[in-house]
């Protein structure tokens, strides 16, 4: 064979020598896929950041929705502090910094006009005077004027806007439990029998067909269960209120059970076959090594399956606010409920941009991200070490 | 299972829990199966009739309740247009990162873990969070700071608008292209990777000449999937750029649009006469499905195969 | 100016004597996290001869081979010490490119692991990562590469079908055209025939003892006949030590060790 052209044949193996650094293309891209590869991070950052920084003002106490409040005149502008002024006109801080002295005068001239502008007969009212989005007021109970006792109220619309979040919270948890009750029991049964009892080919067509369920948007669920759910369960069990939280909980069952089905699945499958091949060595049928071999083992599994199908249950929007929306403060699983979801949802378009109903919609949206992301971490860490154990095992 | 002896003491005598216990588990599965058979079979026999080539190429007057002059083309194409300009920003990002996660890190480093604990929660924020915060980031603060910058005397980024959805639904579906396109990486023989670098080329070139080639259906299947989790989202939209009626198709970034899924919401909750809407209903419900589920189906068929090909190595 | 370091290699007797030294290991230890996978390897091997490696399962020839072309560097957690020198160069030392180092030192596996491309794309791969563009010289390597790996006659006339399509020992033949084609100067074998049929791997040895007027070549391998026909140095390792070298007669006909005479008699191993 012909001997080829040799690049560096002159140099010979000294050619070897060209530092480690000779390709600049090289190490300018591997930096820049380690960059783009930390956008993950800064997403969930900047999630937690803008939510939580449209939502401050509630936390600090810097909105007031007072009706009547002490009016500063105008000239007096000089003699309250910058943190009183931002305060009484509902700044933040950086709007606050970016306001000259006419503009803050102008804001006064009209929040005094506001002020004035309340009606006569409400000026009588202690409930003006309250404001409302303060944590006292978002969290007890209240016995608001024309009220014979204390009462949790979210009713945002109106001259005086209640904002107890408690009504909202038990409507989300109601939800969301009468979600997992029917979903767990239904996912974890199919998880045990397509992991462990099926043959292989039925396995290999049911996993599939459930994860399609995952694939049908939530609204398509939300009209089923509005148009034909909703009548089929009422003529079952014969309740009152057509539209109630039973109705959204079993189909947001739906929209959940994927989710439970492929994580309980993956943990029973990745449960050795040393195990069950010995109990069935040992006489046992299959059923008794799924109940007491697999099933024990595969528990951390399956918990954290539960954990975050709760997750995702408590995130749902769109099928609960198509079911059921009223909020109401009740237990009763055949009332209606209005999840945290929901109330982002259906009021953020009538909010007004930075007033104080955005602002607690935002804090409500703050707190479902820290629900789920602390849901997802147990859920995360459960199954972490769970896989960690059965290596450690194996 | 599979082992012989199994199916000797199933067959040995009748078991009264054994039966019991298989009985409940596969009722579990069959009801599950129900549901999805359920809400297919309603769709679909509510749905089919109203399916007309009128009703999918028309575009309808303001009001989109009369079941004889509406259409949903603006909300089919609103849907398309805010989906494509999605994927063109999640599909580099997500296999860059993906990427980066089986080719570069090393499972250890912190940073790695990092990285996966971020992309593990942001598959688990709700999406009505992806809606606040598209308002709270795009909105409030990128788009009013464009307008600011480019000294715009009314709102035109910094208002709901196409661009801000589509950005907010790859933020949302970036897990979704990152979990796929590392499971196809991952299924690539190990063997090619050495195969290359042993000849001399770079890691860079390895992984542009042989690993992303044969990733692709992985990366097309992420992709999809990615497209029909988003064409059916409403959560996330519903503050950063749907609109209820828009007169005109979108044309600009900065437009508003009317969206397929959005539209079914409104069809359900807001008609003024719920028995006159409901074959429009349906058929729009029909038209959503057609939409995301075929995606879908074959997004499931390519991920199966990816699967299979990697348990057959293990 | 690399021949300064080259010193006459002292091989014991018979047709190697002429030979350069071109790769050199000096006291190299390799560790895999906390395990010693080598143990002060030293050894001298020729320019154009071929070394055979043998020794049981696991006592680490492939690790050795793979140091060759820093293919170990992929693999987390590893560490060496002492030295390890082509034609005088110290291949571990901090300004060595190892880009380029694997342009020179190419590699053929145990597996065969053509690229899912077509055969033609195959060999010119590596062509083309260099900065090959001109397609008269790519046509020109590729047929060459193919007819020295003894293959070009046998696919000449699908060069643009699928690799994968070829049997095993073919695959494994467009592995060493795909590794020749970039004329490196060394080529690393690590059990190139275990896969194949004894037809196929005859052809290999055939092309094997082909290559080495051209190359140096370090071969990995289980079968004693095989290291017998085609190799003309022999080295015999046991749980990553070096347990004796020398001329191939010399260590299947009168091996100096217990161990070494026990193993290539198939007594143990
Ligand atoms: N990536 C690795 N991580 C940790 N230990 C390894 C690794 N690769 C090899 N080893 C260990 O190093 C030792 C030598 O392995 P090596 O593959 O070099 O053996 P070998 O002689 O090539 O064996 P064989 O003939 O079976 O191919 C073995 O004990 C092996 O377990
Ligand atoms: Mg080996």
């Amino acid at each position: 064979m012909e001997p080829l052209k040799k690049n560096n044949a002159p140099l010979g193996w000294m050619g070897i020598h060209r530092g480690h650094q000779a390709r600049p293309v090289e190490w300018l891209a591997e930096k820049l896929i380690f960059l783009v590869s930390l956008s993950a991070i800064a997403m969930v950052l900047l999630i937690f950041l803008f939510v939580a920084r449209e939502a401050l003002p509630v936390f600090f106490g810097e909105t007031n929705t007072a009706l009547v409040q002490q009016i500063i005149p105008t000239a007096e502008l000089d003699k309250h502090s910058d943190a009183e002024i931002q305060r009484y006109l509902e700044l933040t801080p950086e709007q606050f910094k970016n306001m000259d002295k006419e503009t803050l005068k102008t804001l006064m001239d009209v929040k005094i006009e506001a002020l004035n502008d309340v009606p006569e007969n409400f000026r009588n009212d202690p409930d003006a005077h309250v404001n409302t989005t303060d944590w006292k007021y978002l969290l007890k109970a209240h016995q608001w004027n024309g009220y014979d006792q204390p009462e949790y109220i979210w009713q945002p619309v109106g001259q005086i806007k209640k904002f107890n979040i408690i009504p909202l919270f038990v409507g989300t948890l109601k939800v969301t439990l009468i979600g997992l009750g029917f979903a767990v029991p239904l996912a974890v049964g199919a998880a045990i029998y397509v992991s462990q009892l099926a043959r292989p080919r039925i396995r290999e067509t049911v996993k599939p067909m459930i994860e399609m369920l995952s694939g049908i948007p939530s609204v398509v669920v939300g009209v089923f269960a509005l148009i034909v759910m909703a009548s089929v369960l009422q003529k079952i069990f014969g309740y009152q209120t057509r539209l109630n939280a039973f109705v959204a909980g079993i189909a947001l069952g739906f929209a959940v059970i994927p989710v439970i089905f492929s994580i309980a699945e993956d943990a029973l499958t990745s449960v050795p076959r040393a195990y069950t091949q010995a109990a069935l060595a040992l006489g046992a049928s299959r059923w008794q090594t799924s109940w007491q071999i697999v099933l024990p083992a595969a528990l951390p599994g399956v918990f954290a399956a539960a954990v975050l199908g709760f997750g995702r249950a408590i995130g749902e929007t769109m099928i609960v606010l198509m079911v059921c929306s009223a909020s109401v403060m009740s237990w009763n699983v055949f009332d209606s409920a209005r999840s945290i979801t929901t109330t982002i949802a259906a009021e953020m378009a009538e909010a007004v941009n930075g007033g104080p109903h955005y602002r607690i919609l935002f804090m409500l949206g703050a707190l479902l991200f820290a629900a789920t992301f602390v849901s997802n971490m147990i859920g995360d860490f459960v199954i972490h070490r769970f896989k960690n154990k059965l290596e450690g095992k194996r | 299972m599979n082992a012989p002896a199994t199916k000797h003491f199933r067959t040995d005598k009748f078991d009264f829990w054994s039966f019991f216990f298989s009985g409940l588990t596969g009722l579990a599965t069959l009801f599950i199966l129900g549901i999805l058979a359920a809400i297919l079979v309603n769709v679909i026999y509510n749905g089919w009739n109203g399916l007309t080539w009128h009703f999918v190429s028309s575009i309808p007057k303001k009001d989109f309740f009369d079941a004889k002059t509406t259409g949903v083309l603006p909300m089919i194409i609103g849907t398309a247009f805010r989906v494509i300009v999605m994927t063109i920003f999640v599909i580099p990002v997500g296999v860059i990162t993906a990427v980066y996660l089986t080719e570069y890190a090393s499972n250890i480093s912190i940073i790695t873990r990092i990285i996966r604990a971020a992309v593990n929660n942001l598959a688990g924020v709700p999406s009505i969070v992806f809606g606040l915060f598209g308002l709270g980031f795009f909105i409030n603060f990128v788009g009013k700071n464009m307008d600011n910058l480019l000294h715009n005397s009314s709102a035109v980024w910094g208002q709901p608008a196409l661009i801000w959805a589509s950005l907010t639904l790859a933020v949302m579906t970036l897990p979704v292209v990152i979990v796929a396109t590392e499971e196809s990486l991952k299924a690539i023989p190990p063997g090619l990777r050495e195969a290359s670098l042993a000849l001399g080329a770079t890691k860079l070139e390895t992984i542009w000449r042989i690993v992303l080639p044969q990733a692709l259906p992985g990366i097309m299947t992420g992709g999809i999937l990615a497209v029909s989790r988003a064409a059916g989202e409403v959560a996330p939209i519903l503050f950063t750029g749907v609109a209820y009626f828009m007169a005109s198709l979108p044309g600009r970034l900065s437009d508003q649009f009317m969206d397929l899924g959005y539209h079914v919401f409104v069809l359900s909750t807001q008609s003024p006469n719920i028995e006159q809407t409901r074959p429009i209903l349906y058929a729009t419900v029909l038209v959503l499905l057609i939409l995301t589920f075929a995606l879908n189906i074959v997004a499931v068929i390519i991920r199966a195969r990816v699967r299979k090909k990697l348990r057959a190595q293990s | 100016m690399a021949e300064l370091f080259m010193p006459k290699l002292n091989v014991p007797e018979g047709k190697n004597s002429e030979h350069t030294a071109l790769i050199e290991f000096a006291d190299l230890s390799l560790y895999y996290g906390a395990s010693k996978a080598l143990k002060n390897i030293s050894l001298t091997l020729g320019e154009k001869v071929v070394t055979a490696f043998i020794g049981p399962s696991g006592c680490g020839k492939s690790t050795l081979l793979r140091c060759l072309n820093r293919m170990n560097d992929l693999i987390d957690n590893v560490r060496i010490e002492g030295a390890c020198k082509i034609g005088g160069h110290d291949i571990y030392a901090k300004d060595v490119d190892v880009i380029e180092l694997r342009k020179r030192v190419g590699m053929v596996f145990q597996k065969s692991n053509p690229f899912p491309k077509s055969i033609y794309e195959n060999v010119a791969y590596g062509l083309r990562l260099h900065g090959v563009k001109n397609k008269s010289e790519l046509d020109g390597i590729v047929e060459k590469s193919l007819r020295s790996s003894a293959l070009w006659e046998e696919v000449k006339d699908r060069l643009h079908t699928s690799a994968l399509g070829l049997s095993g020992g073919q695959q494994q033949r467009l592995c060493i055209a795909r590794a020749i084609a970039i004329k490196p100067e060394i080529i690393l074998m690590d059990e190139p025939a275990s896969a194949l049929d004894p037809i196929a791997t005859a052809r290999i040895e055939d092309l094997i003892l082909d290559l080495k007027k051209e190359f140096t070549i370090v071969i990995v391998t289980h079968n004693m006949q095989q290291a017998a026909r085609i190799s003309d140095q022999t080295a015999f390792f046991y749980i990553g030590e070096l347990v004796e070298f020398g001329a191939t007669s010399k260590i299947f006909t009168n091996p100096s060790q217990k161990r070494t005479e026990d193993y290539v008699s198939g007594r143990f191993g």
